[in-house]
């Protein structure tokens, strides 16, 4: 086993007590020297797991990991002398400065002398972080966190570098610097293991290990996952705006069809092996490249179909004219920071309007004023017509509310929680009972109604908390980072339902940093450091930045040059 | 009672009880408690040692010796030889008193002549040596008292009769007890109700709670009746023990108890659930639970008589729950206490409760800024 091989994963299994599953599931892996090995997979799918057993944090309860010939177990010592790990939650003390930070990291490694000043120069000028190294650790931004993480992680000269979740928190553009910076370690020999959540960073690496609840479903240069859905892909264009949604359930209900998305305007496609192009009475198809996700899901066995039970249990809303959603010049202003400037948009009866920008952008804070959490500083939001801060208890029973990471309450079981909540939106007696037992029904939650929510597999609970959030049918929704960290197929259910509630006349308000969660948008704002630095549909942003004869812009590349424009914008007014 | 907050009850009751580490911590500590108090935290001074030199050959001398000896509270007694040998037993705390009887003592009681006795205590042990100061004081009058009684030609002297009212064996326990029903339910209010909102905060479900339909006048309902009703439980759990275990005689009126016993949990929740308004993280919330608890259980008079505090110490005491709440247990169970009495030192919880509890409530949403 002596060959390239760097690190070696030999027939690894690890089990958590308490748990059903193996968190870790016989893996198998070999991560080669100069190459960049992307460990990916949703969350809850062993990522951390396998990064700490690599570490020698955690001991396999069989199999064995060799790092550089040394076995984790009997010689961790001499692992860790030669591993440069940056944990999830970045392994910095906040209350440091940038370079005692740097400093701390320097004497743990033990760099001294003359070694150690002309570390850091080269260090800081790689991260970029010369001119801040006054600055606490705590009061850097996402992504400039991450660089000195990474460059206390390389302090020591590792042969093996490992980055669980680095780019979690980090906008668009720290992010391709990031992963720049990276990329030019690989050149000395560093083998570099780079964990994700976002299957397009998948894309990128040489080699990845796709994980999905403890089980390895794939290993190898992505290109040849990828080729297994060549020629699978395709693109609907010139289909009409309003029937979008309608024509991809349509579509998803198809034998053959095995995953289906909306892509602004267009719909995009995944057939399964051999499968004619289906006749649809209008648009046209175009055969795209693949994604990194199609393959995923054709690893999986395909999407959850184009049926949503709940939309179809759902009465139609009420027609109307009015704004469901307004935001009239929203600011907030926490002390000296301005977390959100002047922020206005309305959102329309039945439409997907999605808050896209990085962690931080002011995005959750904008959202918190529209349903009542926060007091603007400056500005209105209205809901329905209502300020939701003075609005009675029944304007409140009309709009559901989903918060980040599911928050359901993990002591009390399944069935516990749809009785809370169901109660706290007034249901009761028959009714209650009605919706409850539909919602269990609809949610295929049958055989967890006696777990407790805070052990259930992540994709029950997404779908415990949405159930939750929609129990009392409410006419507007709130869903703040609905699907961050789930893995493909949960997702794509529960946009399923999403959009069969806003076919029924439900108005949706979402906030995102995930691209592909944007694109099932009818509109966005785009927030960048607490402004909303346009606002439009999904095409018209991309229309906004494409260049003449240029490839087509994703949603990202939009993003990055829309946020350089604004920065230019701005600059260009502070020098006049 | 409408049916939303209902459902925010019995989730609130759910999550205390619903997993056995949940009842265990509610059920286990307090009674822990109970007995570590009642039998450790006692001002009683028991098991002492004292190294006694006896110079006098006579009877009388010896006479003081055997009753010491037989004093169940004097448990070893050291017998030296000379002066120098006592010192070095105080200074290693070896001992907690000497006492030294001088070569003339009964020469000089049966002379009819002044006797002299010496007591040294370990000052360093204060209160106990004050104690045992008293024992021994008391035992010497006792013996001095036996003799006048068989010789009734010598001077007659006053003799002193005391009787203890309400607890006449002076009995600890009798006066632990009580306090410890108050003490013990003020713990587990403070820590139900201090955790109840960090706790949502953290996890981000307190969110959920404000945009619902639910008010915060009903969240602080929802979040109060919980935390009263396992307040309250406590306090009568601890009562039973007190009274069934530890035969502590209750003379008052149960009902009387029972009205006293919820508004005085009334407005430890409002402390609790005001402390949990203002915190951000369990962590806060509990730091800020023990450091109201801490100077509310020492300034209670339970450990001190509110009394012998200086005066602006006195006045801060008001506001704290535990003090009235104690002078209305105590009374309650060693004097039965009349109605007016207990009103008096109940109608201060009414006005603590309803201020924290308010401010709960408005920082409920204010905090959220």
């Amino acid at each position: 086993m002596a060959n390239e091989g760097t690190v070696v994963l030999d027939n690894l299994v690890k089990t958590f007590p308490g748990m059903q599953k193996p968190a870790l599931d016989r893996i198998c892996a070999t991560l080669r020297p100069g190459e960049m090995s992307g460990l990916v997979g949703p969350d809850g799918a062993g990522k951390t797991t396998l990064i700490r057993l690599i570490t020698g944090l955690l001991h396999a309860d069989a199999g064995s990991v060799t790092v550089e010939g040394f076995d984790s177990r009997t010689q961790a010592e001499a692992i860790h002398a030669i591993i440069g790990y940056m944990p999830q939650k970045f392994g910095l003390y906040e209350d440091l400065s940038v370079s005692e930070n740097l400093e701390l990291y320097a004497d743990l490694r033990a760099v001294t002398g003359q070694a150690r000043q002309s570390k850091f120069e080269k260090l800081l000028e790689f991260t970029e972080l010369k001119r801040f190294t006054g600055r606490l650790a705590g009061k850097l931004s996402g992504g400039m966190k991450q660089k000195l993480g990474l460059a206390c992680a390389l302090m020591g000269d590792p042969k093996v570098l490992l980055l669980d979740e680095p780019s979690v928190g980090v906008d668009p553009i720290s992010r391709r610097e990031l992963w720049k910076m990276v990329r030019e370690m690989l050149s000395g020999g560093m083998a570099v293991v780079w964990s994700t959540s976002y299957l397009d960073e998948a894309e990128k690496c040489d080699s990845v290990i796709l994980l999905n609840e403890g089980r390895k479903l794939y290993s190898g240069p992505p290109n040849d996952l990828l080729d297994r859905v060549d020629g699978r892909t395709f693109q609907i264009r010139d289909i009409d705006d309003r029937r979008r949604r309608g024509v991809l359930m349509d579509l998803l209900r198809q034998d053959g069809v095995m995953d289906g998305v909306i892509q602004g305007k267009q719909l995009r496609v995944l057939l399964a092996k051999d499968t004619p192009v289906p006749r649809l009475d209008q648009g046209s198809w175009h055969r795209v490249a693949p994604w990194f996700e199609d393959a995923f899901i054709d690893v999986l066995g395909g999407g959850p179909g184009g049926y949503s039970a709940l939309a179809e249990r759902m009465a139609e809303k009420p027609v109307s004219d009015k704004p469901v959603i307004e935001a009239v010049g929203l600011s907030k202003q926490f002390g000296d920071f301005c977390a959100v400037k002047d922020n206005s948009f309305s959102v329309r009866r039945g439409e997907i309007f999605g808050l896209l920008g990085p962690n931080g952008a002011g995005k959750s804070t904008t959202f918190k004023m529209l349903c009542g959490l926060l007091q603007p500083t400056e500005g209105q939001a209205f809901v329905a017509g209502l300020d939701l801060r003075t609005a009675t208890s029944l304007a409140r029973s009309h709009l559901g509310y989903m918060a980040q990471k599911f928050s359901l309450y993990s002591s009390l079981n399944v069935l516990q929680n749809l009785r809370f909540f169901s109660g706290l939106y007034g249901l009761g007696g028959k009714r209650q009972k009605q919706q409850i037992d539909m919602m269990v029904e609809i949610f295929d939650l049958q055989h967890y109604l006696k777990y407790n929510a805070g052990e259930l597999p992540l994709g029950f609970k997404q779908r415990l908390a949405l159930a939750c959030a929609v129990m009392h049918e409410p006419d507007v929704l709130f869903l703040d980072e609905p699907t961050s960290g789930v893995d493909p197929i949960t997702r794509r259910e529960f946009w399923l339902h999403i959009n069969g509630m806003v076919e029924k006349g439900v108005t949706v308000m979402v906030t995102t940093h995930f691209m592909d969660e944007a694109e099932y948008c009818d509109r966005i704002g785009l927030i960048y450091q607490g402004e909303n630095i346009a606002t439009g549909t999904p095409d018209d942003l991309k229309a906004r930045v494409q260049t003449e004869g240029g490839q087509p812009p994703t949603l990202e590349d939009a993003f990055i040059e829309l946020v350089r424009r604004s920065e230019l914008s701005a600059a260009g007014k502070t020098a006049a | 009672m409408s049916g939303r907050i209902f459902a925010l009850i019995v989730k609130e009751l759910l999550t205390l009880f619903r997993d056995r580490r949940g009842r265990l911590i509610l059920i286990g500590p307090p009674v822990l408690q109970l007995v570590v108090f009642a039998f450790a935290a006692t001002l009683e001074v028991k098991n002492v040692s004292v190294a006694v030199f006896n110079q006098d050959h006579g009877k009388h001398g010896y006479e003081i010796v055997q009753r010491l000896s037989g004093s169940p509270t004097f448990t070893e007694i050291r017998f030296v030889d000379n002066l120098s040998a006592l010192r070095p037993l105080i200074d290693r705390q070896k001992v907690m008193a000497t006492l030294y009887i001088p070569a003339d003592f009964s020469r000089n009681i049966e002379a009819g002549e002044p006797a002299t006795l010496q007591v040294i205590l370990d000052g360093r042990r204060s209160n106990a040596a004050q104690i045992v100061n008293g024992y021994i004081t008391q035992l010497v009058a006792d013996y001095e008292r036996a003799i006048l009684a068989a010789r009734p030609h010598l001077l007659p002297s006053t003799v002193i009769v005391a009787r203890n009212w309400f607890n006449e064996n002076l009995l600890y326990l009798w006066f632990t007890v009580p306090s410890l029903v108050g003490i013990l339910a003020m713990l587990i209010t403070l820590m139900v109700t201090s955790l109840s909102v960090a706790r949502e905060r953290e996890l981000g479900t307190f969110d959920q709670l404000l945009v619902s339909p639910l008010t915060p006048a009903e969240i602080l309902f929802g979040k109060t009746v919980p935390a009263v009703l396992v307040g309250m439980g406590e306090g009568l759990l601890i009562f039973a023990v007190g009274t069934g275990v530890f035969g502590v005689p209750f003379t008052g009126s149960f009902l009387l108890l029972l009205f006293a016993l919820f508004i005085f949990v009334m407005s430890v929740v409002g402390v609790g659930l005001f402390l949990s308004a203002l915190s951000q993280t369990q962590q806060q919330a509990i730091l800020g639970a023990f450091i109201f608890m801490v100077p509310a259980v020492t300034l209670s008079g339970y450990a001190a008589p509110v009394e012998n505090m200086p005066h602006w110490l006195q006045v801060a005491s008001w506001a704290n729950p535990l003090k009235h709440f104690l002078i209305t247990l105590k009374g309650l169970f060693l004097k039965n206490m009349p109605f007016m009495d207990v009103w008096a030192n109940t109608w201060p919880l009414l006005v603590i409760g309803a201020l924290t509890l308010a401010l709960a409530g408005w920082f409920f949403t204010q905090r959220l800024e």
